[in-house]
């Protein structure tokens, strides 16, 4: 069976102060129906970027290269009312910022039943009992009620479940969530999270899942891919992650993490700071932070290269380091005396 | 909040009471401000009645009786307020007629070149801002170049300069007067109400099309694109519509503020309305009439203040019925 969602070799770039910048390079990889891949990295490290390129969402005046393939269908020349096809069927969209994200003047009714109604031409009454319908599929049982409420009257937990009914109410074959419980408080992110994965199973659905907290990530994702400075750098399935990181930069975010049963005197940081991809040096975008970096990894930017059996890394020497990167670095003299 | 609930249409209630009454009370105190103000200007109507010449005391006393000029000012102002009240503007010194009648023969001129006025505001000022907030390029940036240059055009001068242009030169309208008839009075109103809508014209498509450049970027319009609807919903249902909230806050102060350029359009084209008969009533020294018209005038303009109001409060469910945004 070929995958639903296929991305080879996406490049971004994005006019900046009249120049072009890449802000995405060569991003490939596959997703089944009904599969859910995590896509980690922190702020500015093309996550997003990724999932707006399969909605074509991108600013305007991007420069994409690469194809991406949709049931078929390269999702790059899709055009006028084919692509509104494809948005309005195919994929559907759960953004950040549930309370930006919804037009403050008209009713979560109307925000809930539009896409019914413009789409696909479902009378109104019939429009509005679904929409109750789908509201309690995401825990809202007074959703006579919610249907006349404005978006300012709901708490952002609620918003954002009535965002994840609102991409329900067309069915999608592909949910493209972009850190969907970021802007919520830690108890209605689980909520959030765990109505969201369990009606990804009962609709069979396929989600591309952006989120900084690997965690999450672990828990939601059959496979997780890490990206950094706008490229990916490692893939594999989410269970390993934790234990085996396949790239320094992964193994650094994990121990840079808390953990709940152990206490430490202070949390690893990884040193430098974040690149954007277009202000990468040569070579590995990480080696200038990355402890096991050697000369040969600033001379040429690694290759994505297969590991093991579902396992890519941009690491050269990540079947050399392999169960390594885990290993906590010989702690400096500075923290001994402390 | 449900329309059907009493408590929310007591609140309703409530509030439109709340609006009333401080119109109401607006009004007062500005009725009090315009009769002040007059009674404070110098020159008396005296003066003008008697033409400068001396008079005899019995002369004197009779206009003082007919005109209470020898009463103090706060009984004055009660007997002049007491007569609005009850429909009398007093009578005006120079046309020896009621003033409320005087004002009947001429308020039509006025509101029609008024509406003439905001309907050419609402239909080029909205059509251009829309355009090129909608269509970026070449021509939007010269509509607001043109635009930019139209806002700095003082009424008077563009006034002058579509008369020269557009009636002596090319005698296409009428160079002043009202006309006959509904019909013939538009054709002679239109020259005038361009006049005195440029400015505002030029002002509301500017600001309609930063309304809506700002609005199309929201996310909330990048949601309703990924939604796969087409262009001319997303456009219509999320652009517009909350673009045109700004909007309207202006389109109101622009419409109150065109009130007060009529006496400038009417005084430049000859046409008897308010504004012309409010500056000859200055001249004049005609007391009553002016006070009149000022508070006319002062009422329409909270009037409709009062209406934006309102409507803002209809059109935006986030500013709360009675009151601050929640």
């Amino acid at each position: 069976m070929s995958a639903l969602l296929e991305v080879d070799g996406l490049s971004v770039e994005l006019p900046v102060a009249g120049e072009y910048r890449t802000v995405l390079q060569d991003v490939s990889f596959s997703l089944d129906a009904g599969q859910t891949l995590g896509l980690v990295g922190e702020s500015g490290s093309g996550k997003s970027m990724t999932v707006r390129s399969i909605a074509q969402l991108l600013p305007p005046g991007a420069r994409t290269s690469g194809s991406i393939t949709f049931d078929g269908a390269s999702v790059l020349d899709l055009r006028g009312d084919a692509l509104r096809k494809f948005r309005s069927r195919d994929v559907s969209m759960i953004f950040q910022d549930p309370r930006a994200h919804t037009n403050p003047v008209r009713r979560i009714g109307d925000f809930l039943t539009e896409a019914m109604r413009v789409n696909g031409r479902v009378p109104r009454r019939e429009a509005e009992r679904r929409a109750v319908e789908l509201l309690a599929e995401v825990g809202i049982h007074d959703g006579e009620r919610r249907l006349r409420q404005y978006p300012h009257e709901l708490s952002g937990g609620l918003l954002q479940r009535v965002m994840i009914a609102a991409s329900l109410a067309v069915k999608p074959r592909l949910i493209l969530a972009d850190e969907p419980t970021t802007a919520l408080d830690v108890t209605t992110q689980s909520e959030v999270m765990a109505i969201l994965a369990r009606l990804q199973r009962e609709y069979g659905m396929a989600m591309l899942f952006i989120t900084h907290d690997l965690e999450l990530a672990a828990a939601v994702c059959d496979e997780t891919v890490v990206m950094y400075a706008g490229a990916m750098v490692e893939h594999q399935a989410s269970s390993r992650l934790h234990t085996d990181p396949l790239h320094p930069y992964s193994a650094a975010l994990m121990q840079a993490r808390p953990e709940i049963e152990r206490r430490v005197p202070r949390l690893p940081a990884i040193p430098g700071h974040p690149t954007s991809a277009f202000e990468t040096p040569d070579g590995c975008a990480f080696a200038p932070r990355c402890r096991f970096a050697e000369d040969a990894c600033r001379a040429a930017l690694p290759a994505f290269e297969r590991v093991g059996d579902g396992e890519y890394s941009r690491c050269r020497r990540a079947e050399e380091l392999r169960g390594q990167l885990l290993v906590p670095a010989v702690v400096s003299h500075e923290e001994v005396v402390r | 909040m449900s329309a059907a609930s009493p408590k929310a249409a007591l609140h309703t209630l409530r509030f439109l009471g709340g609006r009333i009454g401080g119109l109401l009370v607006t009004l007062l105190a500005s009725s009090f401000v315009v009769f002040g103000a007059l009674y404070l200007a110098p020159g008396s109507p005296i003066t003008f009645l008697t033409h400068g010449r001396s008079m005899t005391p019995d002369a004197i006393a009779q206009i003082n009786e007919q005109y209470h000029f020898d009463e103090p000012f706060l009984l004055q102002y009660v007997r002049w307020l007491g007569g609005i009240l009850q429909g009398d503007f007093g009578r005006s010194i120079l046309y020896k007629d009621s003033v409320g009648s005087l004002l009947g023969q001429r308020i039509g001129t006025t509101v029609a070149l008024i509406a003439l006025s905001a309907l050419l505001v609402a239909l080029i000022g909205l059509g251009i801002g829309i355009f090129s907030g909608l269509k970026p390029g070449i021509a939007s940036s010269a509509l607001m170049g043109v635009s930019t240059a139209a806002m700095a055009v003082p009424t008077f001068v563009a006034a002058v300069v579509l008369t020269l242009v557009f009636a002596v030169e090319l005698g296409w309208f009428p160079v002043f007067g009202v006309g006959e008839g509904p019909v013939d009075m538009l054709y002679h109103l239109i020259l005038p109400a361009f006049a005195l809508a440029l400015a505002s014209i030029a002002f509301v498509a500017r600001l309609s099309q930063a309304a809506i450049r700002q609005e199309i970027t929201a996310d909330h319009v990048q949601t309703a694109i990924s939604r796969g609807f087409p262009y001319g919903v997303v456009v219509r249902r999320h652009v517009l519509r909350n673009a045109s909230l700004p909007v309207l806050t202006v389109l109101g102060l622009t419409l109150a503020g065109m009130i007060s350029g009529t006496v400038v359009v009417e005084q430049v084209f000859q046409l008897n309305g308010l504004g012309s008969l409010l500056v000859s009533s200055v001249q004049q020294k005609d007391f009553p009439v002016v006070q009149a018209i000022c508070l006319v005038y002062v009422a329409a303009f909270i009037v409709l203040n009062t209406v934006i109001d309102l409507a803002y409060s209809v059109l935006d469910p986030r500013v709360s019925v009675g009151g601050g945004k929640s």
